[in-house]
C-alpha cells in the first residue's frame, strides 16, 4: 500500500497521520499473522505428510531442549524449596512445602519457564532459518515448484512444537518437584512423608489440566510467532534488508513471543482458575 | 481459454496486457514496466534482453505471481495470474520450470537432494527411479561427483547448473530461465545452449530466457523482447532487430555486431 509523503500533510495533522499509518500497519500485520496461523495449522493435515521432517523437528525442539529444561527445572525447583521452607517455617507449616512447590510448578512455573526457554533456544533458530530462506528466494523457489511452503516447511514445526512443549513441561514439573524435594527434605530436613502427602492432597486434576492447557497454548504461540515473523521478514517495517533484517526480526520475534506467553499466562489463569 | 494468434500462428501462452509495475523510489516511484503489452508464443523460445535493472527479473516474477502488477493483466494460459486463488496458482505453477537469477538452491540440502526435491514432493516415483533420473540430469550438466556437496561448497557457475537441473526435473511446459549461463565459461555456455536446442526439439516446451549472452543466445531465439526504461520492443526474430531505428536499439545492434565479428564460437 502506498504511503503519502510526510511533506504533503499539514504540520499539525502529522501526528494523527502517523497514528493512522501505524494503526493500519499493525492491523495488516495482525491479519497476515492470522492467515499464517490458519495455513500453518491446516498444513499439518495436508498430504503428503512429512514424517521425517516432523521427527527431525521433534529432535530439535524436544530432545535438543531437554538439557536446558533439566537445569532450569532443577534450579528453580530447589529455589522454590528453599524459599518455600523459609516462608512456611515462619508459620510452622513446613509440612505444606510439597503442596506449595508442586502447585507453583504445575500451574505456573513449569509451563511458563519451559515456553520461555524453548522460545529462546528453538524459536530464535526457526525464525532465523525461515527468514534466511525468505530473503534468499528459497521460499519463492518452493512456491514455483508448486510445493506448499506451509506443508513443507512451517507445519512440521507447528506439529513438533505442539507435541514437544507439553512433554517438556511435564518433564519440567517432575524435575522441578524433585529439586524442591532435594532442597526441602534433604537439605532443610522437612519430613519426606509430609512433603509427598501434602502434594498428593492439594494437587487436583484441574490444576494439572490448567498446566497442560497452558503448555499447548504457549507451544502454539511461540512457534506461530517465531516462524511467522521469519516468513514475513520482508514485510516488517523498519527491519531493513538482508542479514540485518533477519537478525532484527529474530530478536523481535523472541521478545514478542516471550511477552505473549506471559500475557496469555495471566489470561488463561484468570479464565480457568 | 482465450486463444490468441501471434504473427507466426502460434498460440500465446503468456500475455502481458498494459502491465505497469513500479516500486517506491527516492523521488516518486521507480517505474519498471510502463503499460507494456506483449505475448509469448507457445512452443517457441523467447529471449528477454536489456540492460541491468531494466526489469527482466521482475517480468519473470510477475509471470509466476510472485509479484503483483500495479495495473494491467497478465494471462498465463488465459488465466489472470493476479486473480487466482492459492490452489489455482499452485496448479498453474506446476507448468513452470524456473531458474532464479541467484539459483535459489535450498542451502541445507545437498546437490542431489535439491535436484530430487521436486520429484520427491510432487511425483510418486520410487527412490531408485529418482536416483537414476537425477544422475542422468547431473551428468548432462557435468555435475556428477558433486551430488553430496552443499550449495555453500559450490562455485557460482555450479550453482547455476544445479538450479537448471532442478528446473528441468518435472518436464515443465514453460521454462523461465533468468540468466542461465551467467558465470559459466564459454565452453559450458555452448554446452548449455546445445542442451536447450536438443531438449526443445524433443520436448517442445515454451522457453523464456533472460540473457546478456548476446549474440549467442539469439541462435536459439524465435522471438526477442528488449526492455528499456519501462518500455518493451518485441521482434519476431533476432534478425529484425537490425532494422529498428530507435537509437538505443541501434546502439545495442552495434555492440552485438561487434561481438559477432570478434568471434562468438558455436
Ligand atoms: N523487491 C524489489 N523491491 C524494490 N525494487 C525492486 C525489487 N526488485 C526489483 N526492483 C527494482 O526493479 C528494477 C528492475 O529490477 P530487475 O531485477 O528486474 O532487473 P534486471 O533487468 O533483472 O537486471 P539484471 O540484469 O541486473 O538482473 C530495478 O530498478 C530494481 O531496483
Ligand atoms: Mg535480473
Amino acid at each position: 500500500m502506498q504511503r503519502m509523503p510526510q511533506s504533503d500533510i499539514p504540520f499539525l495533522l502529522r501526528p494523527i497521520a502517523r497514528l493512522g499509518d501505524r494503526t493500519i500497519y499493525v492491523l495488516r500485520d495482525l491479519g497476515r499473522m492470522g492467515v499464517f496461523l490458519m495455513f500453518g495449522v491446516a498444513g499439518v493435515f495436508k498430504h503428503p505428510f512429512r514424517f521425517r521432517e516432523v521427527v527431525k523437528q521433534l529432535g530439535f525442539i524436544g530432545a535438543g531442549s531437554m538439557a536446558v529444561i533439566f537445569f532450569t527445572a532443577i534450579s528453580s525447583g530447589m529455589v522454590l524449596g528453599l524459599q518455600g521452607y523459609y516462608s512456611l517455617h515462619k508459620f510452622g507449616a513446613e509440612g505444606m512445602l510439597g503442596s506449595a512447590v508442586s502447585l507453583t510448578l504445575i500451574m505456573e512455573l513449569g509451563p511458563v519457564l519451559t515456553a520461555l526457554m524453548v522460545t529462546g533456544r528453538a524459536g530464535s533458530a526457526m525464525c532465523a532459518e525461515i527468514g534466511i530462506m525468505r530473503i534468499s528466494e528459497q521460499i519463492d523457489a518452493l512456491e514455483c515448484m508448486a510445493i506448499d511452503p506451509f506443508r513443507y516447511l512451517i507445519s512440521p514445526k507447528f506439529l513438533a512444537a505442539l507435541i514437544s512443549v507439553p512433554l517438556l513441561t511435564a518433564m519440567f514439573d517432575v524435575v522441578g518437584i524433585f529439586g524442591g524435594y532435594l532442597a526441602g527434605v534433604k537439605l532443610m530436613g522437612v519430613n519426606s512423608g509430609a512433603f509427598f502427602s501434602s502434594m498428593q492432597q492439594s494437587v487436583t486434576n484441574h490444576d494439572i489440566r490448567l498446566g497442560i492447557v497452558k503448555s499447548f497454548v504457549f507451544g502454539l504461540l511461540f512457534v506461530w510467532i517465531c516462524t511467522g515473523r521469519g516468513y514475513f521478514v520482508q514485510k516488517i517495517r523498519g527491519a531493513g534488508f538482508g542479514a540485518e533484517s533477519v537478525s532484527r526480526v529474530t530478536t523481535q520475534a523472541v521478545v514478542i513471543a516471550s511477552i505473549s506467553v506471559l500475557i496469555f499466562d495471566y489470561l488463561i489463569t484468570a479464565v480457568m482458575l | 481459454m482465450t486463444i490468441t494468434q501471434t504473427a507466426d500462428n502460434a498460440e500465446a501462452v503468456i500475455r502481458f496486457i498494459e502491465v505497469t509495475k513500479t516500486f517506491p523510489g527516492h523521488e516518486g516511484r521507480n517505474v519498471v514496466l510502463n503499460r507494456v503489452s506483449f505475448t509469448i508464443p507457445k512452443g517457441r523460445t523467447t529471449v528477454i534482453a536489456g540492460g541491468s535493472g531494466q526489469g527482466k527479473s521482475v517480468t519473470l516474477k510477475l509471470v509466476l505471481g510472485l509479484m503483483r502488477p500495479d495495473s494491467g493483466r497478465i494471462l498465463v494460459d488465459g488465466q489472470d495470474v493476479a486473480s487466482l486463488r492459492r490452489r489455482e496458482l499452485e496448479q498453474l505453477r506446476t507448468k513452470f520450470g524456473v531458474l532464479f537469477q541467484g539459483a535459489a538452491l535450498f542451502d541445507s540440502l545437498t546437490v542431489f537432494e535439491n535436484v530430487a526435491l521436486p520429484l520427491r514432493e510432487r511425483t510418486r516415483m520410487s527412490d531408485e527411479e529418482i536416483r537414476k533420473q537425477v544422475a542422468a540430469t547431473l551428468e548432462q550438466l557435468e555435475l556428477l561427483g558433486h551430488e553430496d556437496k552443499f550449495p555453500a561448497q559450490l562455485s557460482g557457475g555450479m550453482k547455476k547448473r544445479v538450479g537448471l537441473a532442478r528446473a528441468l526435473q518435472l518436464d515443465p511446459e514453460i521454462l523461465l530461465f533468468d540468466e542461465p549461463t551467467t558465470g559459466l565459461d564459454p565452453l559450458m555456455t555452448n554446452d548449455i545452449y546445445r542442451l536447450f536446442a536438443r531438449t526443445r526439439q524433443e520436448l517442445g516446451y515454451t522457453a523464456v530466457i533472460v540473457s546478456h549472452d548476446i549474440p549467442k543466445v539469439f541462435k536459439l531465439a524465435d522471438q526477442v523482447i528488449l526492455l528499456n526504461k519501462g518500455e518493451v520492443d518485441v521482434f519476431a526474430s533476432p534478425g529484425e532487430i537490425k532494422y529498428s531505428t530507435k537509437p538505443y536499439i541501434r546502439e545495442f545492434v552495434e555492440m552485438t555486431m561487434n561481438c559477432e565479428k570478434t568471434g562468438a564460437t558455436e
